[in-house]
C-alpha cells in the first residue's frame, strides 16, 4: 500500500513541460508582486510589442486595476485615444498582410508565458544574433529561424554567434547588458501577469482555504473518534 | 409538526424507509480501511464536476470561433470564473485518481467476485463513460492539444476495416475536427454522458446495497438467518430488508458511523485537491497541458501529441503495437479484460491477505505495469520507451492470464468466519 501511494505521487511530478527547442533557458527571476516592474513591462510592451503582437484576451482597465494605475491616468497616458478603457489590448495590424510580411502572422502574446514559460520569454528576448541568411538579418538561439526582426536591437545592440554556438556580448546598444536584462525581466513579468491575471488572488485564497480545511480536518477527525468510541 | 409532515410524506413516498434502508440502517462492515474512502470521494468529485460544469456552461461558447476566447473570458472577466474553471479541470484529473484507487481497492479485496460481478460491471461502465466524458470535455477549451489529441484518438476508429473512414466522418461530422465536432462533443459532454453517468452511479449503488459491501478481509457480514447466536449479532438496529433474510454480524449502520468517517476523508482529500488547484492548477503540465494555451490550429501540430495522463496506460498499449488496427484492438482489449475480471479470477477467496503469495506479487506487478504504462503515455515515444512499453503491456495483460491459471487451484489461507479485530 505504501508502495502504491509513493508510486502515485511519482506519477504527478511537479515540473513544467520543457518549453520546446530544448535550448538552455536562463532563469527569468521575475516577481509578480513587483508593481513597478509590471508597469515598466506594460510600458515597454505598449511601445515595442503591441504594434505586431496583440493581447486580445486582456483588457486595459483590468490591467490598470491590477497594476495600480488609476482609471483617469490609464486613459490619459496608457492607451490609444479613441478606445474605451474596457477594450481588449489589440492592434490594427491586418493578419493576412502580416502573414505575407513575416511568413506567419505575429501570434497573440496574452498566454505566451503559460504556453512557453517565463524563462523562455526572458531568454528569447536576449538571444537574437546576426545571421545574414535570414530575411531580417537576425536569428534567435531559442527559436531557430524566427520570422521576427530584432525589434529591441537599438536597446540591446548586436550579438554574433561563434562556431561553437556561443553568443558574443552585445555591442552598440543604448543599454548596458544589465539594463537590458532588467528590461527583458520586466517584460517577462508583465507577460506572466497577462497569462493569468488572477494568479496572486488565487494563491492568496489558497492559503486561506487550506488553512480552513486543516482546521476542519482536525475537527472532523475528533468527531469521527467520538462517534466511533464504542466500535471495536 | 415535523413528525406530522414526515408522516404525510411517508404515506405518499417512502422517504424515511429509503433513508433507513440505504443509510441509517444499512449494515456496513465495521472494518473499512483507507481504501474505502474513494467511493464517497468519487461521488464528491462527480458533484463538483456537475455543479462547476453548470456554471461554466453559463459563460462558455461552444463554437470553433468563440470557444478558446470564452475560456479566457471565464478566466478573466467572470467573477471567480478562474476558480470554477480550475475546480473543473483539477476535478477531471482528481476523478481519475480517485476512480483508479477505487478500482484497485476492488482488485485487492476481490470485491468483483461472486456475488458482486454485476456491481463490478456497473463500475466498469461508469469508468468507460467517464473516459468518454473526459475525452469530449478535453476538446471543449479548443486548445491546440485538445484539437490534436482528439484528432489522434478519433482517427483510431479509421483503423476498423471497411467502415472505418465513414465511421470517423460520422463521429467528427466533418472531414477534419472542426466546429461541428466541437458542438456535438459539447452536447454529449454536458447532457448525454452526465445523464448516463448519474444513472449508472445510481445502479452501482443499488447493486451494492443488494449484495452488501465487501471488506478488507473478504468475509461476509450477512450470515444465513438463524445461524448465529443472539449474543453474536451486531447490537445495532438494521433495516428489516436485511434482518428478515440474514443474521448481521460485525456491521455498523452506514450513518452516522461511515458518514462521519467519510467527512474526515473528504476533508483530507480536499486539502490535497485544493493545494493542487490553488498552487499548481496545471498539475505540472499534466492536468492542463501547455500547448493548450494556444488556440486549436489544424496546420500546426504540438511538438509531441500526448493524451492527458489518465489515458496514458491505454495510449501506450496502442502505441507499442506497430499495426494501427491491432493497436486499437489491444487498447480496447485492455479495458475489456477489466470487465471480465470476475471470470478471469476462478478463486473463491476474496481478500489479498488470505490469498497466495503469487497473487500478491501478481497484483504488485500489475500496479507497476499500469503506472509505467501511464507514465510512458505522457512522453514522446523513443525506442527505449517503446521497449519498456512492450514489457509493461505484457505485465498488464499477463496479470489476467496468470490469474486465470493459478486461481483455479490456488493455495489460500483459511478465511475466518468473522471479521477479526
Amino acid at each position: 500500500m505504501k508502495k502504491l501511494i509513493l508510486a502515485i505521487f511519482a506519477l504527478v511530478p511537479m515540473f513544467a513541460f520543457a518549453a520546446g527547442g530544448g535550448a538552455h533557458l536562463d532563469k527569468a527571476g521575475n516577481d509578480l508582486t513587483d508593481k513597478e516592474s509590471l508597469k515598466r513591462g506594460f510600458e515597454s510592451y505598449l511601445n515595442y510589442c503591441l504594434g505586431c503582437h496583440q493581447l486580445q484576451y486582456q483588457r486595459y482597465n483590468r490591467t490598470f486595476t491590477d497594476l495600480g494605475i488609476s482609471e483617469e491616468e490609464g486613459i490619459a497616458n496608457w492607451m490609444p485615444t479613441g478606445e474605451k478603457s474596457g477594450d481588449h489590448i489589440t492592434n490594427t495590424m491586418p493578419a493576412k498582410e502580416a502573414a505575407a510580411w513575416f511568413g506567419s502572422a505575429p501570434p497573440d502574446l496574452t498566454l505566451e508565458a503559460r504556453l512557453r514559460s517565463p524563462d523562455y520569454i526572458y531568454t528569447y528576448l536576449r538571444s537574437f544574433y546576426v545571421d545574414a541568411n535570414r530575411p531580417f538579418g537576425v536569428n534567435n538561439k531559442v527559436f531557430k529561424d524566427v520570422g521576427m526582426p530584432h525589434v529591441l536591437q537599438n536597446l540591446q545592440g548586436v550579438r554574433t554567434m561563434d562556431e561553437h554556438g556561443n553568443l558574443s556580448e552585445a555591442t552598440g546598444g543604448s543599454m548596458t547588458a544589465e539594463e537590458y536584462d532588467t528590461f527583458a525581466r520586466d517584460l517577462t513579468n508583465f507577460l506572466e501577469y497577462t497569462g493569468e491575471p488572477s494568479k496572486l488572488e488565487r494563491e492568496a485564497m489558497g492559503y486561506k482555504v487550506i488553512g480552513f480545511l486543516i482546521i476542519f480536518f482536525i475537527f472532523s477527525y475528533f468527531l469521527k473518534k467520538e462517534y466511533w468510541r464504542d466500535i471495536h | 409538526m415535523f413528525a406530522n409532515f414526515m408522516a404525510w410524506i411517508d404515506k405518499r413516498l417512502p422517504v424515511t424507509d429509503c433513508w433507513n434502508k440505504h443509510l441509517a440502517q444499512y449494515p456496513a462492515p465495521k472494518n473499512f480501511n483507507f481504501w474505502y474512502f474513494f467511493g464517497s470521494l468519487a461521488m464528491l468529485v462527480l458533484v463538483n464536476q456537475i455543479v462547476t460544469g453548470i456554471w461554466l456552461t453559463m459563460s462558455y461558447e461552444p463554437s470553433g470561433e468563440g470557444a478558446f476566447a470564452s475560456v479566457e473570458y471565464i478566466m478573466r472577466d467572470v467573477d471567480y470564473g478562474w476558480l470554477l474553471r480550475y475546480m473543473h479541470s483539477t476535478g477531471a484529473s482528481a476523478f481519475f485518481i480517485v476512480v483508479y484507487m477505487h478500482m484497485f481497492r476492488g482488485m485487492m479485496y476481490g470485491s468483483y467476485q461472486k456475488p458482486r460481478e454485476l456491481l463490478w460491471i456497473f463500475g466498469m461502465l461508469i469508468f468507460l463513460v467517464l473516459m468518454a466524458e473526459a475525452f469530449m470535455g478535453y476538446l471543449l477549451p479548443w486548445g491546440n492539444m485538445s484539437y490534436w489529441g482528439a484528432q489522434v484518438i478519433i482517427s483510431l476508429f479509421g483503423a476498423i476495416p471497411v467502415i472505418g473512414d465513414d465511421l470517423t466522418l460520422w463521429i467528427r461530422g466533418d472531414y477534419v475536427i472542426s466546429g461541428a465536432t466541437l458542438n456535438r462533443f459539447f452536447a454529449l459532454h454536458v447532457i448525454a454522458m452526465p445523464l448516463v453517468l448519474v444513472i449508472l452511479v445510481f445502479l452501482h449503488i443499488l447493486a451494492l446495497h443488494e449484495v452488501g459491501s465487501n471488506n478488507p478481509e473478504g468475509t461476509d457480514v450477512k450470515k444465513p438467518k438463524g445461524s448465529m447466536k443472539p449474543e453474536e449479532l451486531s447490537k445495532f438496529k438494521f433495516h428489516k430488508h436485511y434482518t428478515d433474510k440474514y443474521d448481521i454480524v460485525d456491521a455498523i449502520p452506514f450513518h452516522p458511523y461511515y458518514s462521519v468517517k467519510d467527512i474526515m476523508g473528504v476533508a483530507g482529500f480536499l486539502i490535497i485537491f485544493c493545494w493542487v488547484m490553488f498552487f499548481a492548477p496545471e498539475g505540472g503540465g499534466y492536468f492542463i497541458e501547455a500547448p493548450n494555451f494556444e488556440p486549436a490550429n489544424g496546420l500546426k501540430t504540438p511538438e509531441h501529441i500526448v493524451p492527458v495522463w489518465y489515458f496514458g496506460p491505454f495510449y501506450t498499449i496502442l502505441r507499442v503495437i506497430p499495426d494501427k488496427l491491432l493497436g486499437a484492438v489491444g487498447m480496447f482489449s485492455a479495458i475489456i479484460v477489466l470487465f471480465l475480471l470476475p471470470w478471469f479470477d476462478r478463486g473463491t477467496v476474496k481478500a489479498m491477505k488470505f490469498r497466495s503469495t503469487i497473487h500478491t506479487w501478481n497484483l504488485i506487478q500489475f500496479v507497476i505495469s499500469f503506472i509505467v504504462l501511464g507514465y510512458l503515455g505522457t512522453k514522446a515515444a523513443t525506442p527505449l520507451y517503446n521497449m519498456i512499453g512492450v514489457v509493461a503491456s505484457f505485465g498488464y495483460f499477463g496479470f489476467f492470464v496468470a490469474l486465470w491459471f493459478y486461481s483455479k487451484n490456488e493455495k489460500t489461507k483459511p478465511v475466518p468466519e468473522r471479521v477479526s479485530g
